[in-house]
């Protein structure tokens, strides 16, 4: 894809995005933004899916462990055809099918999260399946920073490189702020990739805007490396508007309509 | 009990390469036969139960069939959201067996101790939670959880119980009770292991002219409602017996049945069960049962003095 094409896409993710929130003027707005253009890279270039056999057991698996993030996510699996794009406008209401956390009852969505450290476990339960069937799809699992603060992840990771599930890609969107505000102050991670390295994945980074950084290490014919692979997307929380970039204020939001309107002016422009 | 469902699983395994066991750093030696049988189905893994439960819902997904044993008090307690959201939540037939049921662990003290399973699991949509009285009943409930799409718990006794099923037809659907002895007027309604206990207690006041009743509830959740409001509405008395918490477990799933359905009938009720808190007492599962008036002898006494 030319860069200008998948500029082009981030945008109309992102402008989605914007609708589903200014449909109650809330949602957790940081961190889908943050997601936007591994998400566009990853079910245009890199994801093996077909949206209307849903269940095709050839299909790659995708896990939003950190299920508050789900506004990138429906956005990307209404724009694929997973269900109607007018669904996006009941977001969160009273009986819509698209609640605050995906549950598997959703076109696309392969497991109820919300709570988080749930997702790694229920991934590497699924890439063990996977290796048990000599199936070849792939595993993916996102996970927030601060959801690496929950012990059952690292319980996970454990297993994931016993069972050497070289099936498995785990992607941490790593924003740096959790919801108070910095991962260093509530609960520092680093050295981030040695301790993933440590536990025996195979560790490599890219910058999560950049569409050339993005593809060259999340290749479609990825190598295998005979154990599970860690990714650290390095993003920023809230991309794409200055106010709301970086700023923990903007991991949740309860929005006043003036600020829906300076968003829409922002995106819809 | 624990090495029928052990075995019961093996056998089951060997016809269908779906089903899993699922350890968690569980003795040496346990299921040797199956791990050199059938390696892929026999997974042993670490003191992480928080990431046991959602593997095995990752497995679940993806349409095997896993069996996941380890201590209950672990699985309940520190497992409770897992259990909530990885497997209730997505509805998948996901069974637990759970070692030291009760008092098993008694010596082991409180960590280890198991009253409460019942009340923590029963409000959690889609499980059904059992508690076999033997191991010719474990054999037919494992058997019988495999035409179950949903997560099961099943309560696993000390082991070596006398066998006192056998009357119990085989084939009588898992989810239903059965009246083991059979009186009109006087009932215990009773569950697991404690069935021997009843048995035993309704032998003692036979040889005394007085008779009384004996009701097994092998499903806790969901309950036998319509055998259980036929039995009571025509006794006098129903004396419930549980190694539970007298809160949260069978004792007060039938009040909640009697105060939904037949309010009258509330007034018939006993519950002999665990008062709720810490015990600073250890030994073995025997003392600690006597220490609440559980063994048969306090439990004769206390009937005896309500009829």
């Amino acid at each position: 894809m030319k860069l200008q094409d998948f500029n082009h896409r981030c945008k109309t993710i992102r402008r989605m995005i914007i609708e589903m929130i200014s449909v109650n003027n809330r949602g957790h707005y940081g961190s889908a933004m943050s997601l936007v253009e591994l998400f566009v890279y990853l079910y245009d270039e890199f994801l093996n899916y077909n949206p209307k056999k849903i269940n095709l057991s050839s299909r790659d698996r995708l896990i939003l462990s950190k299920g508050h993030g789900c506004l990138v996510l429906y956005s990307i699996l209404a724009d694929k055809g997973f269900f109607p794009k007018k669904e996006l406008k009941n977001f969160q209401k009273f009986n819509s099918m698209l609640p605050g956390h995906p549950e598997i009852h959703i076109p696309g969505v392969e497991a109820s999260t919300g709570s988080l450290g749930h997702g790694l476990s229920v991934g590497v339960g699924m890439a063990k399946a996977l290796k048990l069937n000599n199936n070849k799809s792939k595993v993916l699992v996102i996970l927030g920073d601060g959801e690496l603060n929950e012990g059952s992840i690292w319980e996970a990771a454990l297993h994931a490189s016993k069972h050497k599930l070289d099936n498995l890609f785990v992607i941490i969107d790593y924003n740096r702020l959790q919801s108070y505000g910095k991962n260093k102050y509530v609960c520092p991670l680093e050295p981030l990739g040695k301790k993933w390295s440590s536990f025996g994945f195979h560790v490599s980074e890219f910058d999560g805007h950049d569409y050339k950084s993005i593809k060259k290490i999340l290749r479609k014919n990825i190598d295998s490396y005979e154990k599970p692979c860690l990714f650290i997307s390095n993003s920023i929380k809230g991309k794409g508007y200055e106010v709301s970039e970086n700023n923990p204020l903007w991991h949740h939001k309860n929005f006043e309509s003036e600020e829906i309107k300076l968003l829409k002016k922002e995106f819809l422009k | 009990m624990r090495k029928q469902a052990l075995k019961t699983i093996q056998n089951e395994a060997s016809m269908n390469s779906k089903i899993l066991f699922i350890g968690s750093d569980l003795g040496a030696g346990v299921l040797e036969d199956m791990k050199q049988k059938y390696p892929n189905q026999f997974l042993m893994e670490g003191v992480s139960e928080q990431y046991l439960i959602g593997f095995a819902a990752g497995l679940a997904l993806e349409g095997y069939i896993p069996f996941v044993n380890t201590i209950g008090s672990f699985l309940t307690k520190r497992c409770y959201e897992q259990i909530y959201i990885d497997l209730c939540l997505h509805n998948l037939p996901v069974t637990l067996i759970a070692n030291g049921g009760g008092a098993v662990y008694a010596p082991l003290g409180p960590t280890h101790l198991n009253f409460d399973d019942f009340s923590i699991l029963r409000t959690l949509p889609n499980i059904k939670i059992f508690a076999p009285a033997d191991a010719l009943e474990m054999d037919r409930i494992i058997k019988g959880s495999l035409t179950i799409n949903s997560p099961i718990y099943i309560r696993v006794g000390r082991g070596g119980e006398k066998i006192v099923t056998n009357k119990i037809s085989q084939k009588l659907n898992i989810l239903k009770c059965s009246t083991l002895v059979e009186c009109k007027d006087f009932n215990i309604i009773t569950t697991g292991s404690m069935l021997q206990a009843a048995i035993d207690i309704s032998c003692e006041f036979k040889k005394k002219s007085k008779k009384i009743g004996v009701v097994h509830v092998p499903c806790i959740k969901p309950i036998d409602e319509s055998k259980l409001l036929n039995i009571i509405s025509k006794s006098k008395k129903v004396f419930i017996i549980e190694e539970h918490y007298a809160n949260g477990g069978l004792g007060s799933s039938i009040l909640d049945l009697l105060s939904k359905k037949r309010k009258d009938d509330l007034k018939k009720i006993d519950i002999f069960g665990i008062e709720n808190k810490f015990y600073q007492k250890y030994g073995s599962q025997k003392e600690l049962l006597k220490y609440f008036g559980l063994d048969n002898r306090s439990l004769f006494n206390r009937i005896n003095k309500c009829f």
